[in-house]
């Protein structure tokens, strides 16, 4: 099963280094995997998303844990969350296609983020079963290339607060 | 009015966080990157440095020394090939949880991911097989960082650290300020067992009909051996120990079944299979130990003590399981408990497995396990036996009765030859007022064999002991059982050195005998040289074998007995 983990790691030299290390050496897959800065610039957070079944996925966190780099493991798949990914889709231009590819674009809520007479490329976020299915209906325009950010997310409502556990 | 610190150079910083550490003992080697350091080292007194002669023999020597005596080993090598030749004993310390510091040398920063002359990423390198690792980039944090890699190495469930020190950073100067407390947030090692399942483990205890204790290194890590003696013998439960558990529980005491596991004893692995209470204590239910993960103690109830939440449920699923450091749980479950269980029943049946199947050799040839006897014999059980790897160390486990903890060094979870000779050096700088014995066998011997010169140079009173039986014999026993009896590059025989007359050549009092009769007198003899190392060949026959044996990913009732019926199935 998928699961979607957030993990708090100390903004430092090796740290993103060490949890690919991990996940590579363990023989845990990856499916995706985005970092970023917090609000706190000397923490980092990922947004994994892995699959396995319970007994790896308990490796997988406890593993995460014994990271001497990490502050904090959060299996989101517990939990209600929102997902966000944001993807670049790079299309055939024509001027037969464009009310075409225009329309895709609204449908999915996207933007055109630039454009010139041969490519237009959209810019379209949302989960990433939303993401996919713009991809799919774009690929008979032509696709020339998709760049994706890899998912990002948070708990919903009562967020975890770093102020809390940065005792 | 306070005075004014005076800035010191990361020389001498280095050097006061050591004495801040209490650190008696660091093994080395020199080098370009490590030169201000050695020159600082030059005015040093309150530690010694061992010059070893190979950097890998630096790390067994620091893991030799930190599992007889419980405290940090240390090692300080140069950078590129100084720090490359350190790894297979980082990772041997991390298979095996000790606790190491390896300090490398570093090309200075600016020329770090140059490709600069000696220049290895060693902290990339080694970050799958140490516990954590650092490189300094700033002076003013190395006193700091000194002070986690201590901190980090020998807390929660030990392991080795490393520290890249880039040579300008060691060359610069910063005001000296030993941290006091350290504080890492996303590290706090959990020592607490959790009350209510202290209180379910010693309800299972009381009820059960068939316990067993399976105890592991972690036992011997947290000191608990105390505690678990009292809580075997108080309740009468028999306990069984892993290759890295011997010597918690007295080997030669009625309720030890020895080893389980590959080549434990027959009785400990029956026991271990139709015990209706499994208590693993400190032990990570390797691979080893299993065999087929299925079948293992498939009908018990198991509880599992273990300081690392990573080693719980890994394995072999269990029923209760315990977070906590091993020596305070075992001591609380014993609080808990009352009367002596009646466990009769499940002793006549220990027994009879025992008699059943004791541990036999041919004693009318010189056997590994014969020489292995007399050592333990004539030792009382109370010496430092530091094995290699191969058939010789399965014997020792089954045959040496550890009295007491710390004194069985072997490297169990990566399985290293060339481990024995440099860690019985380690091992003679930490423990005094015991015999360090190092036992090896003809092939392991000759894989840190430069280690010698650092015992004669020392003058270490080890006594080495090679069982040569020409063989790489381990490989050689699986190649007969297992690969069509194709001795493919197993046999020494004809290019084995004369190794008494390389102990001579190194000045070390040297002995060999092949005869049965021979053993007790040449060992004597080797026992009361004094000044320095001996050394002394045991030929012992070629084609010897390690039974009992549970053959890879089998079940325990496929265990070979011995080589005369090798399918019989028990
Ligand atoms: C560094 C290393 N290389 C290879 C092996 C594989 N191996 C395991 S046991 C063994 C044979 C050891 O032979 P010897 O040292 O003569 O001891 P014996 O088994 O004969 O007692 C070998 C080659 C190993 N464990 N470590």
């Amino acid at each position: 099963m998928k699961h979607t983990i957030s993990l708090l790691v100390e903004n430092r030299f090796g740290a993103f280094d060490r949890v690919a290390t991990m996940f590579s050496g363990k023989g845990f897959n990856i499916q995706s995997i985005s970092i970023g800065e917090t609000e706190f610039e000397e923490i980092s957070r990922m947004t994994i998303v892995t699959s396995g079944d319970d007994k790896i996925i308990e490796q997988v966190v406890k593993q995460l844990n014994r990271l001497i780099d990490t502050i904090k493991v959060i299996d989101l798949t517990e939990h209600q969350t929102i997902e966000r990914e944001l993807a670049l889709v790079k299309v055939n231009f024509q001027k037969s296609n464009y009310s075409e590819v225009k329309d895709v674009c609204d449908i999915f809520r996207g933007n055109v983020v630039d454009i010139n007479n041969k490519t237009v490329t959209l810019e379209i976020t949302g989960p990433p079963a939303k993401i996919d299915a713009a991809i799919n209906v774009l690929l008979p325009l032509g696709i020339i290339e998709v760049a994706r950010s890899g998912m990002v997310a948070l708990k919903r409502g009562d967020q975890v607060k770093v102020k809390a556990i940065n005792n | 009015m306070k005075a004014e610190k005076q800035k010191l150079t990361g020389a001498e910083i280095f050097f006061e966080c050591l004495r801040e550490e209490g650190v008696d003992t660091i093994f080395g080697y020199p080098g370009g990157a490590t030169l201000q350091i050695y020159e600082k080292l030059y005015d040093v007194d309150f530690l010694e440095h061992v010059l070893v002669r190979h950097e890998q023999g630096a790390t067994h020597a620091a893991e030799g020394y930190a599992k007889a005596t419980g405290k940090v080993g240390v090692v300080l090598v140069t950078s590129g090939p100084g720090a490359t030749n350190t790894v297979t004993g980082i990772a041997d310390a991390y298979m095996d949880s000790v606790p190491i510091v390896v300090f490398t040398g570093q090309v200075p920063t600016h020329l770090i991911g140059n490709d600069a002359f000696q220049e290895a990423d060693i902290v990339g390198i080694t970050r799958p097989i140490t516990k954590h690792n650092f490189l300094v980039r700033d002076i003013n944090k190395l006193a700091e960082t000194i002070r986690k890699a201590f901190f980090i190495a020998s807390t929660g469930r030990p392991g080795p650290v490393v520290v890249d020190l880039p040579k300008d950073v060691i060359a610069s100067s910063a005001i000296f300020d030993y941290p006091k407390e350290v504080d890492i947030r996303g590290y706090k090692p959990q020592y607490q067992g959790h009350m209510h399942q202290i209180k379910k483990a010693a309800e299972k205890i009381k009820n059960a009909k068939k316990p067993l204790l399976y105890v592991g290194g972690g036992v011997i890590m947290s000191g608990g051996s105390e505690e678990l003696k009292l809580l075997a013998k108080e309740y009468n439960l028999p306990v069984t120990m892993t290759l890295q558990g011997l010597g918690a529980f007295p080997g030669n005491d009625e309720q030890s079944l020895g080893m389980l596991g590959m080549h434990g004893t027959f009785h400990a692995n029956m026991a271990v299979n139709n015990c209706d209470l499994l208590i693993a204590l400190g032990a990570r239910f390797d691979d080893r130990v299993t065999g087929k993960v299925d079948t293992f103690a498939k009908d018990a109830y198991k509880i599992q003590v273990d300081l690392d939440p990573t080693a719980i449920d890994k394995n072999v699923l269990v029923d209760l399981p315990i977070v906590g450091d091993v020596k305070h749980v075992i001591a609380e479950i014993a609080a808990e408990l009352d009367e002596k269980p009646q466990l009769d029943d499940w002793w006549q049946q220990i027994r009879s497995w025992k008699e059943e199947c004791p541990l036999e050799y041919d004693t009318e040839h010189l056997c590994t396990a014969h020489v292995i006897e007399k050592i333990s014999e004539l030792t009382g059980g109370n010496a430092v036996i530091v094995s290699d790897v191969g058939q010789h160390q399965m014997f020792i486990a089954q045959y040496y009765k550890f009295n007491h903890p710390r004194s069985h060094l072997s490297s169990g979870g990566l399985g290293t030859m060339g481990f024995s000779v440099p860690a019985a050096i380690g091992a003679a700088f930490g423990v005094k007022d015991r015999p360090i014995i190092s036992i090896s066998g003809d092939g392991g011997f000759q894989m840190n064999i430069q280690e010698l010169i650092t015992a004669v140079y020392y003058k270490l009173p080890i006594k080495f002991i090679i069982v040569n039986n020409s063989f790489l014999g381990m490989v050689r026993q699986w190649q007969e059982l297992f690969h069509a009896e194709k001795y493919s590059f197993t046999d020494l025989g004809a290019s084995n050195p004369d190794f008494v007359k390389i102990g001579e050549a190194l000045g070390i009092p040297s002995f060999s005998t092949d005869k049965v009769s021979e053993v007790e007198d040449v060992l004597n003899r080797a026992f009361n040289t004094n000044g320095g190392p001996t050394l002394i060949e045991f030929k012992v026959v070629m084609e010897d074998m390690v039974f009992p044996m549970v053959p890879s990913g089998a079940a325990v009732s496929d265990m070979i007995i011995k080589r005369l019926n090798p399918k019989r199935m028990v």
